[in-house]
């Protein structure tokens, strides 16, 4: 190859790499710009206001967001908030649990058993997905009362795993699937019982998969609104999502609050999804890639 | 000059491929290690396994080898404890072990996959066994340096299955085997997923860690280079039963049946349907443009006059007549392959026979083209006779 053609290449692939840059960077601008509008109006203590321009710059900046959202030095206001905090970190985590929990034998026995009804039962979960769960507001609101578990966290959580363990079963199902039956084969030859083998092997390998799951299983438990708002009516039951839409009511929207509370609800969030990176990523690709 | 391990890779293979031979003196006959006694196994209407026994001596190397659905990996797999039998026995040493677990065996076992454990490193997974069998870390340190030695594995111990080429796992497979040190070693075609100068190289490994190690092994393959060069004994399946065993080249040599002598060796044996005849004091087996001296020695009594046979020859022993000898048949060359040292003709005798492979020299080769009519004879003795309905070997013995 001739040098002036080789420079020529050259010049392409640093053409290319620039232009693949400045695409990404413009994601990256597409998907900050309302983020960055919701710090700005979190630290302006107005809230929204008509002097701020297309850039999302806080007019005096502060924290007394925050403070009110936290009860404005009143501790029963904290106190309540933190609970309120609690409420969704535990309904979420607890689902989460719950989803892996019962998703995980129920999974394993799906991919790997051969057994009367197992179709169906995929069929049947599968089914369950394909309903709202708005539409099963009403009922679930009838069944939680007759079980005195309206305004619980226990409630909660047993109907957000109604549709998280469904999700898990297939997530997981696939992901043992992707598991070759020969390494459970070679540690039982290796001297494992089959459940040691499950524990051994199986599990550890699964463990991208089931990282992910869990933490959907998290999110869409933490993120969910309608039928908390629905389920829960005491305000010291209440989890996040209630709690923040409580300030955009009827009687005027503080969206200054709002934001503050739409950060502190994120922060959780965002501290697991940075811990839990590299799972995510290797659980995204897993199956894609051949061990 | 006899090297002295030499010497004693002969005299085992020896002692060790003929049971039914009485051993020396200095070499006891040894004991079975793996015995299967009517072993029959189905998977829903699909019969396996129609009835096999499978002895296997102290310290050989049996290979089982048949095409797919054989049921050759089936039946390893029932020694390993990975599927149970309808029917039948298996002991291995004194131990009936038919319905044991495979944890219970003490069997070790090499997968086609390898099937490393893919979160654990190369050390993990040989260590793997042993601590499940709380084997002291004393112990495991010492098995595992001692196989990764044997292995060459020194460097890639800490290292994750995923960063190992074919090759590596495949010999980390090998060695989480290897520290276990089972009764009795099962290999379910390891060499398939190599590339073919790896395969060689592995090849030879094997038989060369087998004979260190004089470990009784149980090798599936459906590769018959694999088969011929690794065995002590080999066992040829074929549609779920035992077609023939012995050392592979009493198989080579005498195929008990036309399957055995089609699927061992390669290229693949010419079969003419002919009728046997007298000229003189030859017999001669004629058809499809083939005109084949067989040896009466080899099958005596069998030798009657216009009895329809197959006729069975490799290519190996059909080659270019030389001046004076019996001319077998007139190849008609459809394409040479040249391989350097020598060449293999495709052809047909007659356009209405069989097509027809025979081996040419090198210089032949060269000289020989396509549409060529090519005079051929026939090895004398080489010759393979067998029932047209029942497919068995005619010979004497």
């Amino acid at each position: 190859m001739s040098n002036a053609s080789r420079s020529e290449r050259n010049r392409l692939e640093f053409l290319e790499s620039g232009v693949i840059h400045a695409l990404l960077i413009a994601a990256v601008l597409f998907a900050l710009y309302p983020l960055l509008w919701v710090v700005s109006i979190a630290l302006s203590p107005g809230g929204i206001s008509t002097s701020h321009g297309a850039l999302p710059l806080p007019t005096h900046p502060s924290l007394w967001n925050f403070h009110a959202l936290l009860g404005k030095g009143s501790s029963a206001r904290a106190w309540l908030f933190g609970r309120q905090l609690a409420n969704s970190i535990i309904v979420a985590v607890a689902t989460a649990v719950t989803a892996i929990g019962v998703a995980i034998p129920a999974a394993y026995a799906l991919a790997r058993f051969d057994f009367v009804g197992a179709k169906t039962g995929m069929r049947t979960l599968l089914a369950t997905q394909m309903f709202p769960a708005v539409a099963s507001a009403v009922p679930l609101y009838l069944l939680l009362d007759a079980l005195h578990l309206l305004d619980s966290r226990a409630g909660l959580v047993l109907v957000y795993a109604s549709t998280a363990v469904p999700f898990a079963i297939f997530q997981l199902r696939g992901a043992f699937l992707a598991i070759p039956v020969d390494i459970e084969e070679a540690a039982m030859v290796d001297g494992a019982t089959r459940t040691e083998a499950f524990w051994r092997v199986v599990l550890p390998a699964a463990r991208p998969a089931i990282a992910v799951t869990a933490l959907y299983a998290f999110m869409s438990a933490y993120n969910e609104f309608i039928l908390a708002a629905t389920l829960l009516s005491r305000e010291s039951a209440f989890t996040l999502p209630v709690v923040l839409q409580r300030y955009v009511g009827e009687h005027g929207a503080a969206w200054g609050i709002f934001a503050a509370g739409a950060i502190v609800v994120s922060l959780p969030v965002m501290a697991l999804f940075y811990y839990a990176q590299r799972h995510l990523v290797s659980g995204l690709t897993a199956g894609g890639v051949k061990g | 000059m006899t090297l002295p391990h030499e010497q004693l890779s002969t005299s085992v293979s020896v002692a060790s491929a003929s049971s039914e031979v009485s051993a020396p003196a200095t070499a006891p006959k040894r004991k079975l290690r793996c015995s299967v006694r009517g072993a029959k196994k189905s998977f829903g209407q699909n019969p396996i396994l129609r009835g096999v026994d499978l002895d296997i001596e102290e310290g050989a190397f049996a290979v089982l080898v048949g095409p797919s659905g054989c049921g050759k990996s089936t039946l390893l797999r029932l020694v390993a404890g990975l599927e149970e039998l309808d029917e039948g026995t298996i002991h291995l040493g004194e131990r009936d072990v038919t319905h044991a677990p495979p944890r219970d065996r003490d069997v070790a076992m090499v997968f086609q996959s390898y099937a490393l454990y893919p979160h654990l490193s190369v050390r993990e997974n040989l260590a793997f066994g042993l601590k499940l069998r709380k084997t002291s870390d004393k112990d495991i340190d010492e098995r595992v340096r001692e196989a990764s030695k044997m292995l060459s594995l020194g460097e890639l111990l800490d290292r994750m299955p995923k960063q190992l080429s074919g090759g590596q796992k495949q010999r980390v497979a090998m060695g989480r085997a290897i520290v276990r040190r089972p009764q009795i070693f099962l290999f379910d075609e390891p060499l398939s997923n190599l590339d073919a100068a790896l395969r060689a190289e592995v090849r030879v490994e094997i038989r060369r860690n087998h004979d260190q190690l004089r470990a009784t092994t149980l090798y599936v393959t459906h590769d018959q280079v694999e088969a011929m060069t690794l065995a002590d004994t080999l066992w040829v399946m074929n549609g779920g039963v035992v077609e023939q065993k012995g050392t592979p080249l009493d198989v080579y040599e005498r195929p008990r049946s036309e399957f055995v002598a089609g699927f061992l060796g390669s290229p693949q044996m010419n079969f003419f349907d002919a009728k046997l005849e007298k000229e003189g004091d030859r017999w001669l087996a004629i058809g499809e443009g083939a005109r084949i001296a067989i040896g009466e020695e080899r099958f005596g009594a069998a030798l009657t006059e216009g009895r329809t046979v197959r006729a069975g020859v490799r290519p190996h022993d059909l080659v270019r007549a030389e001046e004076g000898q019996p001319i077998a048949g007139n190849l008609h060359v459809e394409i040479i392959e040249a391989l350097g040292f020598e060449a293999i003709a495709h052809g047909w005798l007659t356009a209405s026979g069989p097509r027809v492979i025979a081996r040419l020299d090198a210089d032949e080769a060269r000289k020989a083209k396509s549409g060529d009519s090519i005079p051929l004879a026939v090895t004398p003795g080489s010759a393979h006779l067998f029932d047209p309905k029942t497919g068995l070997a005619l010979d004497a013995k």
